[in-house]
């Protein structure tokens, strides 16, 4: 009974007179369309297949005027004779409206509502999310705050005090940053505060949100909303290129990027003109919905499925609607029909992807931390470069001597080959014994079996070539080799298979084996005449592939290097010089070791390009035929082909005879005109300051969702965000400098029946806060959390066995060794189907659908979390090492310092007593057993420090272990 | 408005309230099934305040045979499709019906069923010869030979069979039934899942299966394991005794009783309840997975070596955690996907649960307990009658399991497949009907009870027609 005498109270405090309707004016937006939403547009809504007796209540228009064979539904003004009244209080079962079957029951209250509103003259309203938000007043105080006070005052209510300063700049670092603030922070605000409260709390803002933590906090909100994962999600549920994407959203947010441009980049990034990098990266928003390689799962099907996974998510992520929920059927309480819900799905029809199977490995980036190290590289490289392009008189002295050496043995000049064949042979003998022309005398005109001499200048030295694939058929080369003066010149040559060679008509080599051609089969010397000598070689292929090998020893200098040394150095132009000075740079012992750097950065580049992150990004292709899908049958092919257009109500694209792409979509989502995007997002920013929005369901702004507590505030909100021109930290700013933001979250037992959920605002909210910031706190306080901004997924320790039930392959989850364990909660690696079990006990989504709203659930699991995770132990022996290192000798400034350090205030003397005799009691114990002492120093993979004793350190680590437990160290007041 | 959705959570009451409006939903709580729902640390006694009619089922046990075991080899024996073996298989059968990895095949043939069948008990069910001991309880158990389901992959399909939709994100039956009624489990969750392996590739499931979805997360299945921590996280760190525990517990709970006597927040106190719970619940699940102090008897009545990780131990786990008031209880068996050598490999896997699916309905009966707990056994769904090389390919337009216990008759068949074990023809039973039927043993009607998330009333059965299938009601 008392929770009902409590209700009334609520009643009759909360509404006072309100309570009494025919009072005041009953708006049909408030007060009218949730009930008939609820309780009648199943059938008499915008669904037209669903619709009976051809009425339709939610709109002006649905008939509910006109006279139906002698009834009216409703009469303006005569509730009496209204048909619509007579159906609600029919005593007549089988007349009674909602039917029995429905489930559905108007209560007494709600009937008379009803009553009340057609006795007003039943009038209509469009519903409220659907129609452009307008600035109702531009008031002289922070709107903010003369929306919230208009409202209390209604209700004789008063904002609550200001918080305590310590409260306050923790409130304001946990919701921009996601960390609590150090006790130097805290001291640093106190100070400002006490001389400028206001001033305090922009420049607390200001300098918050310049923070890289700023980025990252805020990712956790969108990236929630945009269902972004590590890994696929349906059954095999493995990896995908996606982190990049994560980078981009911080590094959006932290450049404050602003909205619209944020929604055109992901929507859209690879269709803008002259797209970058970091656009195409954006797009990958696209790519992140869920996808299959299950073997025996149809394309068609997924096609179907992954259509309305992305309407779904651009609905409920930007919109903050339920289009989604109109792939069957018309949408019962919204006017979003079917064909609208394949007309949004046909703008994503042009991405290229695999429907069933592995997601590729995606766009090679260089961002980042990679592009700089490319750009170091490329920097180190050309200065090397540099250093090895230029002479001194030491190597000029070298390069002298280096010419003498060659001395007069300059050597012979091979011209290129020309090359005949294949010619057949019928059989390998044959082929290799038979002669075909040239071993006679060379004829360049010569046609054998229908074949030409040809230039072969690409026939290198010094490398296996390949022939071709001719059977039983032999190939003629040929090339002249010039001589300064008589001289030898060994070669090596290969051979696949059968070899002949002849030095001026003379046959030197006949050998025909069956192999493959390689360096050193044949080692011959040549017995070179002064001037031009005749080189002939026959090559014969048994079967397989054909082709030959071929080096002269000793002559590595290149034929023009050669020629010019040939020439006296008296008598050599300017050109010939520089020639062999270049190529002198090039081999100078002097210059080695710079050109072994320079060839191993080359390498290291190499290597860095070919492991360069890889994201998956939007690649248009030619638009899939886009169907609608009776009752969302991918079997059934009946359904007309659609065309890309927003839902029909709210307008059209023009885009003339083009086909409308995503570009335009993303266009129109962030357009002054559209009524819901601006509306949704300050309606969730809202909730991250406050805890809840100011349209308390912030995953449906429809006929479903709830009639705004301050419709007023929102749309003064949201209209201010569009006319900021997007800008998200302006509107952090106007918020959190607002005296309703600054309230104490403290709530009078009056206040708690009066306004059990805060809906007034007229104190602060208190909420837990999300799984990754519980686990940032953790390890910041431990003084081992690492700062970075971005990079590949993290992977914390994680129980053993955690993956046993994925396969395909099966798994093992090897945690991270090195700085990556101790990264921030939101680059955990993110297992769609079986996310890191600590962040899912603190309701962190699996992020398969759009998420605008986290449960807060309060349960043993989390407890278990805090007590025997090794991140949370390890994190508390840091800690512990901390507190004996900076929280000075006596354990009360010890735990006092702890304390402070993890709830930014001081502690009691009832806390510091609980804490001081757990520690002694705690360092009895270990110092009996230095064993389990070292057991409990040992979690984790930090290595415990030599100079505390294992006693000392364990009584701490169980003292820090109790603070990270406690519930305000997780709680944001 | 449904009368279930009137608990006080902070979640459905800020769904229900708004403001301008408030004042008609509240006054609308006011209603004569009002529920005044327990504090987020009390423990949860469920939305449900009026059961529609009165409950047989007290809880569930759900064994999962994944991978979807063939029909044709387990309950429904066709001798139509013996005789058709290595024969086409007629068109008209298949012609424009989704198959899954046969997808293409031009020639399909048929493949008999490749175990033979016996009559077993005094009912004289007929049931595959690789079961004789689930042939031992056949009087307790309805067939049922008529099932459908609407998705053909695995991963799909178990999330179908769960929550009665593919799409992500909705709750499970183990989190609906959670919600709606609690548990009377002091010191163990009330929704719990185990797992085993062996007979065949193993299939991977998700945490979808027991996720609860839009529902809190305390109403989600906990995966208990029994290797390793038998709870994620219920094992004391290295170094730190029960004692030592005892003591971070304590203190961990008078701060928070300080801070709370200064700020005045329920949260807090059902964050120092959570603590008592974790504590208790360290202290009780290991004892309660050890099954090494059940007599020899029940040992080898299950098959069951302790500390196996089998799905004869899981069948006692689950005994005990019935025992214990736990409402839901999920065992998954990995090993059904037949692909290839269905002969032999259905055979193994049958050997694999054979055993323990049987003890569990004999020992639930010895102990009174068969009578309220609803055993559940099946597949998400069947195999094709078309051969796959020697094995058989998804099926979903006819497949068999066996329900007992809580409510169901015993001893009886229901519905059939035609002549070659394709479609399901009689008294086609979908998975609607069987949520339906689950919630109706629990006394609920699947109509009216709903959540509201994002503004619709969601139910367990969707918005398509569901029926409760009486003739196997007891």
């Amino acid at each position: 009974m008392k929770r009902l005498t409590e209700l009334f109270i609520f009643l009759l405090i909360i509404f006072g007179n309100d309570a009494l309707f025919a009072k005041d004016k009953i708006l049909f937006n408030r007060d009218i369309r949730p009930l008939l939403s609820d309780n009648c547009f199943a059938c008499h809504g915008p669904d037209e297949h669903e619709r009976k007796a051809k009425l339709r209540l939610d709109i002006k228009e649905g008939g509910g005027f006109e006279n139906r064979d002698g009834t009216v539904a409703i009469i303006p003004n005569d509730p009496v004779n209204s048909e619509l009244i007579a159906r609600i209080i029919s005593g007549d079962e089988d007349e009674l409206m909602p039917p029995k079957k429905s489930g559905k029951k108007l209560s007494p209250d709600q009937i008379n509502l009803i009553k009340e509103w057609v006795k007003q003259g039943a009038e209509y309203e469009g519903h409220w999310s659907f129609n452009k938000p307008t600035k109702s007043v531009e008031p002289a105080i922070n709107p903010i705050d003369h929306f919230i006070e208009t409202r209390l005052k209604t209700q004789n209510l008063k904002f609550s005090d200001a918080a305590a300063t310590h409260t306050l700049i923790r409130r304001l670092s946990l919701d921009l940053t996601g960390i609590a603030p150090t006790p130097e922070e805290v001291n640093i605000f106190q100070d400002e505060y006490n001389k400028h409260p206001q001033d305090a709390m922009k420049n607390a803002a200001g300098r918050l949100m310049a923070s890289p933590r700023y980025g990252e906090r805020m990712a956790i909100f969108w990236l929630d909303l945009v269902r972004y994962a590590d890994s696929i999600g349906y059954h095999s549920d493995t990896n995908m290129n996606v982190y990049l994407y994560r980078e981009w959203v911080i590094n959006a947010f932290n450049a404050n990027q602003r909205f619209d441009q944020f929604t055109k980049d992901q929507i859209a990034g690879d269709l803008l003109p002259n797209s970058t990098d970091e656009q195409k990266i954006a797009s990958g928003y696209n790519r992140l919905l869920q996808t299959t390689e299950e073997g025996g799962a149809q394309p068609k099907e997924y096609v179907a499925i992954y259509a309305a996974d992305r309407v779904r998510n651009i609905s409920g992520a930007w919109l903050g609607g339920t289009l989604g929920c109109a792939q069957c059927h018309d949408h019962k309480y919204d006017p979003y029909t079917t064909k609208d819900f394949y007309s949004m799905a046909a703008f994503f029809a042009d991405i290229k992807e695999r429907a069933v199977g592995k997601r590729e490995a995606g766009m090679s980036v260089a961002t980042g931390q990679y592009k700089k190290r490319i750009e170091d590289l490329d920097n180190k490289i050309t200065e090397l470069t540099k250093l090895t392009t230029v002479s001194s008189p030491e190597i000029t002295a070298a390069q002298a001597e280096w010419e003498k050496s060659l001395g007069s043995s300059a050597k012979p000049l091979l011209a290129k080959w020309h090359m005949i064949g294949p010619i057949p042979g019928g059989d390998p003998n044959n082929a290799f014994n038979k002669e075909f022309g040239p071993e006679k005398g060379i004829d360049p005109k010569a046609v054998i079996a229908g074949k030409k001499w040809q230039d072969r200048p690409d026939l290198a030295d010094g490398k296996v070539h390949n022939l071709g694939s001719a059977a039983n058929s032999a190939w003629y080369l040929y090339r002249l080799i010039k001589a300064p003066q008589a001289t030898q010149l060994p070669l090596s040559l290969g051979s696949d298979d059968g070899i002949k060679v002849w030095l001026n008509g003379k046959e030197l080599l006949k050998n025909n084996p069956a192999r493959g051609a390689a360096p050193d089969q044949e080692k011959i010397t040549l017995e070179l005449k002064e001037g031009n000598n005749q080189f002939l070689m026959k090559i014969v292929n048994h079967a397989g592939g054909g082709g030959f090998y071929f080096k002269a020893k000793g002559n590595d200098l290149p034929p023009n290097i050669a020629k010019a040394l040939s020439v006296d150095n008296d008598e050599r132009n300017d050109a010939q010089k520089k020639e062999i000075a270049d190529y002198y740079l090039t081999i100078s012992p002097a210059l080695a070791q710079t050109r072994s750097q320079i060839s191993s950065l080359q390498k290291e580049k190499g290597e860095l390009q070919k492991n360069l992150p890889k994201t998956l990004v939007s690649v248009s292709m030619k638009p899939r035929d886009m169907r609608v899908l009776p009752r969302g049958n991918w079997l059934d092919d009946s359904g007309q082909i659609v065309q890309p257009a927003i839902p029909e109500f709210l307008g059209k694209i023009k885009t003339g005879d083009n086909r409308a792409n995503r570009l335009d979509l993303a266009n129109w989502i962030v357009s002054p005109n559209n009524p819901l995007t601006s509306r949704a997002f300050v309606n969730r920013l809202w909730k991250i300051f406050f805890g809840l929005g100011i349209s308390s369901n912030v995953d449906d702004l429809g006929s479903q969702g709830q009639w705004p507590s301050h419709p007023k505030l929102l749309d003064w909100l949201a209209v201010e965000f569009i006319e900021s021109k997007w800008d998200i930290q302006h509107m952090i700013k106007l918020i959190v400098s607002s005296k309703a933001y600054s309230q104490s979250s403290l709530v009078s037992p009056q206040m708690r029946e009066t306004d059990p959920l805060n809906l007034l605002f007229a104190r602060q909210s208190r909420f837990r806060v999300d799984a990754e910031m519980v686990r940032d706190n953790a390890l910041f306080v431990g003084g081992i959390l690492t700062e970075r901004i971005g990079g590949r997924s993290a992977k914390p320790y994680q129980p053993a066995g955690y993956w046993r039930h994925m396969n395909f392959p099966a798994r093992k989850y090897a945690h991270d060794n090195n700085e990556n364990q101790y990264r921030r909660g939101l680059y955990t690696h993110w297992q769609r189907s079986f996310l890191h079990p600590s962040l899912l006990a603190f309701d962190a989504p699996n992020r398969e659908e759009c998420t605008a709203e986290r449960p807060r659930s309060n349960t043993p699991l989390q407890a278990l979390v805090l007590l025997n995770d090794i991140t949370y132990v390890e994190s508390a022996r840091a800690f512990a090492e901390r507190i004996i290192r900076e929280g000075g000798k006596d354990p009360k400034s010890r735990i006092n310092w702890a304390l402070n350090t993890a709830l930014s205030r001081q502690g009691n003397e009832k806390e510091m007593k609980i804490l001081s005799e757990l520690q002694t009691k705690q360092l009895t114990r270990y110092n009996a057993d230095t064993n389990a002492a070292n057991e409990l120093n040992t979690v984790g993979i930090k290595v415990p420090p030599k100079d505390i004793p294992p006693a000392e350190l364990a009584s701490w680590t169980t003292v820090a272990r109790t603070i990270l437990n406690l519930h305000e160290t997780i709680t944001r007041h | 408005m449904t009368p279930y959705d009137f608990q006080m959570n902070r979640r459905s009451f800020l769904n229900r309230s708004g403001t301008g409006i408030g004042s008609v939903a509240l006054a609308s709580l006011l209603n004569d099934e009002l529920k005044a729902a327990p504090r987020s640390g009390e423990k949860w006694t469920g939305v449900i305040n009026k059961l529609d009619h009165p409950a047989k089922a007290k809880r569930v046990i759900h064994l999962c045979m994944a991978g979807g075991p063939s029909h044709l080899e387990t309950l429904d024996y066709k001798p139509e499709l013996a005789k058709m073996n290595g024969k086409p298989m007629p068109e008209s059968f298949t012609k424009g019906q989704p198959i899954a990895q046969l997808q293409g095949n031009k020639n399909l043939t048929c493949l008999g069923p490749q175990h033979e069948f016996k009559n077993y008990g005094k009912s004289g069910q007929h049931i595959s010869s690789i079961f004789p001991q689930i042939g031992g309880v056949a009087d307790d158990i309805a067939i049922i030979r008529s099932m459908v389901t609407e998705q053909i992959n695995h991963d799909p399909a178990h999330t179908f069979m769960n929550t009665g939709t593919q799409i992500s994100g909705r709750p499970s039956m183990g989190s609906w039934l959670l919600y709606g009624l609690g548990a009377e489990t002091e010191d163990l969750p009330g929704y719990v899942v185990l797992t085993s392996v062996g007979g065949g590739q193993n299939q991977p499931i998700a945490a979808r299966q027991w996720h609860s979805g839009f529902l809190p997360s305390r109403f989600q299945g906990v995966p208990f394991h029994s290797k390793g921590d038998p709870v994620l996280y219920v094992t004391n760190p290295k170094g730190v005794t029960r004692e030592d525990q005892q003591s971070v517990v304590n203190s961990v709970n008078a701060l928070n009783g300080i801070h709370n006597d200064q700020v005045d927040d329920p949260e807090i106190s059902a964050r120092i309840a959570q603590y008592e719970l974790a504590f208790k619940m360290q202290a009780s699940v290991p004892g309660l997975m050890d099954v090494s102090k059940e007599p020899q008897r029940i040992l080898d009545l299950y098959g069951a070596k302790p500390g196996d990780g089998s799905f004869a131990s899981n069948c006692l786990l689950a005994r005990r955690l019935a025992e214990r008031g736990v409402r839901f209880i999920q065992l998954y068996h990995r090993g059904w996907d037949h692909h290839g050598g269905i002969k032999n490999a259905s055979k193994n896997t049958a050997g694999l649960v054979d055993r323990g699916s049987a003890a569990l309905i004999q020992d639930l009966k010895e102990r009174g307990m068969l009578d309220d707990t609803l055993v559940i056994w099946g597949g998400e769904f069947g195999r094709t009658p078309m051969a796959q090389g020697n094995g058989r390919d998804h099926h979903i337009k006819g497949f068999s399991l066996w329900m007992a216990g809580g409510g169901i008759k015993g001893g009886i068949s229901h519905g059939s497949t035609d002549e070659l074990g394709y479609n399901s023809v009689k008294d086609i039973v979908n998975v609607r009907d069987l949520h339906a039927t689950l919630l109706h043993l629990f006394g609920i009607d699947h109509e009216r009870f709903t959540h509201k998330f994002q503004g619709l009333d969601f139910r367990l059965t969707g918005v398509r027609p569901a029926n409760v299938i009486r003739p196997v009601l007891a």
